[in-house]
């Protein structure tokens, strides 16, 4: 019994015990609808051991959707706590609880797997290549996620929450202030998924550097690709300097060593600065691929080429670099001098210039552009106007002198979810509605698409818009509740209508699928919005080695060469096709780092040393397997064309 | 025989024992903690410089202006953020 209660939620409440209730009801109806259909065989051979890109992508978005859930369920209940003032609806500890996993589930297990999930999807379309370059690696790294993302969601349920905020600042995250398991568990859960997304900046750059098509030059990529290529070398200079200070913070806690302790030569300010050398960075590392979608859709809808592909690029690569020279600007108020504040005040305004020369390149692909108002567009020109918004508060936070009044305010609040929300969520809502048709083969409902896009940009307005001034008022961010007196009440309440009407937003998204996929008609052709770029050159669905041929390619907008200019895109005769293996090892590995995380979140040595161990094994016998992949034959690929729809252009 | 012969690499191979030896004269002589880090700062990043060229053939292949260009950005990466950190922790606290 002594052993189990570790296990023990340190602050229960009748919700948790729900919880607890609901995930058991829910596993096991997943286990038992499995066995029910005999569908284990099916999950295990097409996607558990999957290593296709399409696949990985997909799963990558199902698993974004279900974390932008449980995310949200946080958003909802912070602001139903905070509607009217002195409000019992939760208590500190819960509050606490709760705008920390909202924090981490939304960066780390919702964002980050909604921008891989494009990277998987789109890239290797994009550039007319087969798989990504390390395909098992990439199985690898959403198994790593998806293990992280996993251990990070039971912490409610087993043990507690961590509960230190979302960037986890030392001391208090310390074993001293944070003494249940919670903060154990973001340490572990965040490491393990950031090992995964470092594989896959490696992956990707590696692929978008080694595998395109015959003709596509650096400057002939099409500006997803671009930006995916950016954010992944942002990727691999930001994520170790996070694996480190993880690793630092995990032996903080569990081995008593004194990297961020106040006593004993630590010092604790050490985190806040790696945690934001990593940290801003990664905020790039989510907005540039949204700037990536948006250009795709943006010009699609405006029936016009970029404009100026080469100044979009050349502002990407000094975003790239200015993104790693800021980070202090999310600490001014630390106790630093002057100067210092001064110098990253002004890289920090340096960075809205190249910002703005991709505001201005968007406006100017719609100027007498022939627009067509889809539910991608929508965003897309929903985004320009809020964004910027999110930009100007973001550069009058950039004044250290200014920012003493605004830190940690709901202004701050306030500015970067006007930042995120237009930016990345509705990026990443616009491209899925782009690019559904080509992964699952019917279009989403338009009409319920633009009632949602309504529901959340109104609702977005509503719940953000008031914060700004409740912070400039002297509204403190995560505090749980106040006073009548403070006079937040009124539009506290503005925010909770807005926050609800976001709620109904994500939950028409829900229907919108379920509706289309009754409803919709499957004969759409492979190209149903007139798009410019290689990915719609193939089938859809898409099969499984992408394109028959491998695509010669003459500019940018491969694909509306082909369609306008006569441009032949596939020439030669259909040769052999080299395919990867599946592989159960990636699944099993990222399974054994969950309980090796599990087990360190506990200290429980034992499980702990064996799974490390296990680790060790899958990588030893990967080192030592003779893999060749397979090969598909001209005459079943030539089948598989046919079915299709016959040779393709 | 000139080009069988790899005076590159035995030139390499002489100056990175120099540079060994330089850095070990730190352990064996009396001098000042901060002249020593310096000494030992400079033979390491031209030892591993040396290395990278020499016997790692960096440049040698055709994306050799690709590998000089990744290591120059994250030398900058890396220098801006060791020396920006010890600015706002250390030297203008």
């Amino acid at each position: 019994m002594d052993f189990l209660q570790r296990f023990a939620i340190p602050h229960p409440s009748p919700a948790i015990y729900a919880s607890m209730v609901a995930i058991a009801l829910v596993s096991i109806a997943i286990v038992a609808g499995l066995t029910y259909y005999k569908k284990w065989g099916y999950l295990w051979t097409e996607w558990l051991t999957t290593v296709d890109h399409k696949k990985i992508g997909i799963m990558y978005l199902i698993s974004a959707l279900l974390m932008l859930f449980r995310g949200g369920a946080d958003a909802i209940m912070m602001r139903a706590q905070l509607a009217t003032p002195e409000a019992k609806l939760l208590d500190a500890q819960h509050y606490n609880e709760i705008f920390t996993t909202h924090g981490v589930v939304m960066i780390i297990f919702m964002a980050m797997p909604f921008i891989f999930a494009f990277m998987n999807l789109i890239v290797p379309l994009q550039i007319g290549a087969r798989d990504v370059a390390f395909p098992r690696l990439n199985a690898l790294s959403f198994w790593l996620f998806f293990a992280g993302a996993m251990l990070f969601n039971i912490s409610f349920v087993v043990g507690g929450s961590p509960d230190a905020g979302w960037t986890s600042y030392f001391p208090l995250a310390g074993n001293d202030f944070s003494t249940s398991v919670g903060t154990n568990y973001y340490m572990l859960a965040i490491q393990i998924s950031g090992i995964g997304s470092l594989m896959t900046g490696i992956n990707m750059c590696t692929t978008i550097l080694k595998m395109r098509a015959p003709g596509m030059t650096l400057m002939k990529m099409p500006m997803f690709t671009w930006s995916a290529f950016i954010a992944n070398v942002i990727i691999i200079f930001a994520f170790p300097v996070l694996t480190v200070a993880l690793i630092m913070g995990t032996t903080d806690r569990l081995f008593g060593t004194n990297f961020f302790t106040t006593g004993n030569g630590g010092m604790d300010m050490l985190w806040a600065n790696f945690f934001w050398v990593w940290g801003h960075p990664e905020v790039y590392i989510l907005i540039l691929p949204a700037f990536g979608l948006y250009s795709e859709i943006i010009s699609t809808f405006s029936g016009r080429n970029l404009y100026g592909y080469k100044s979009m690029v050349a502002s990407m690569v000094l975003i790239s670099l200015l993104s790693f020279l800021v980070w202090t600007h999310h600490f001014f108020t630390m106790g630093q001098g002057a100067l210092t504040n001064s110098i990253f005040s002004v890289t920090t305004m340096a960075i809205a210039v190249p910002t703005g020369v991709k505001i201005f390149n968007w406006l100017f692909t719609l100027w007498k552009g022939k627009i067509r108002f889809t539910v991608p567009m929508l965003y897309s020109i929903g985004f320009i106007p809020l964004f910027t918004i999110g930009g100007v508060t973001g550069v009058m936070l950039a004044m250290s002198a200014a920012d003493y009044q605004y830190h940690n305010t709901m202004f701050l609040v306030a500015h970067f979810h006007n930042a995120i929300i237009p930016g990345v969520v509705f990026a990443m809502l616009a491209g899925l509605t782009y690019y559904w048709p080509k992964f699952f083969g019917f279009m989403l409902n338009e009409k319920i698409g633009k009632s949602t896009f309504w529901l959340l940009s109104i609702g977005f307005i509503l719940a953000f818009f008031p914060m700004y001034i409740t912070g400039l008022d002297g509204q403190a961010r995560r505090m749980y509740t106040y006073s009548e007196s403070t006079g937040f009440g009124a539009l506290n309440m503005v925010s909770f209508v807005g926050a609800a009407l976001m709620a109904i937003g994500f939950v028409t998204i829900v229907w919108n699928v379920y509706y289309s996929f009754k409803h919709s008609s499957r004969d759409i052709g492979s190209d149903p919005w007139d798009a410019r770029s290689l990915e719609w050159a193939t089938h859809t669905p898409v099969p499984v080695y992408n394109f028959a041929k491998v695509p010669q390619i003459r500019s940018s907008e491969a694909f509306w060469d082909a369609k306008k200019h006569g441009h032949q895109l596939f020439t030669g005769k259909q040769e052999e096709i080299h395919m990867p293996n599946n592989s159960g090892v990636p699944f099993i590995m990222g399974m054994i780092f969950f309980v090796c995380g599990f087990s360190f979140v506990f200290a429980l040595w034992i499980p702990a040393v064996v799974s490390l161990i296990g680790i060790f094994v899958c990588m030893g016998l990967r080192s030592f397997e003779k893999d060749h992949g397979y090969h598909i034959s001209v005459k079943e690929v030539e089948e598989t064309e046919k079915l299709l729809g016959g040779a393709s252009k | 025989m000139k080009e069988l012969f790899p005076a590159k690499q035995v030139m390499g191979f002489v100056f990175s024992l120099i540079l060994t030896a330089v850095a070990l004269l730190v352990h064996f002589t009396d001098m000042s903690f901060s002249f020593g880090m310096t000494i030992l700062l400079i033979t390491a990043f031209v030892q591993a410089f040396l290395q990278l060229v020499v016997f790692m053939h960096a440049g040698e292949s055709k994306d050799g202006k690709s590998i000089y260009t990744t290591i120059f950005y994250g030398a900058i990466i890396a220098i801006v953020t060791v020396f920006g950190s010890l600015l706002i922790l250390l030297w203008d606290m």
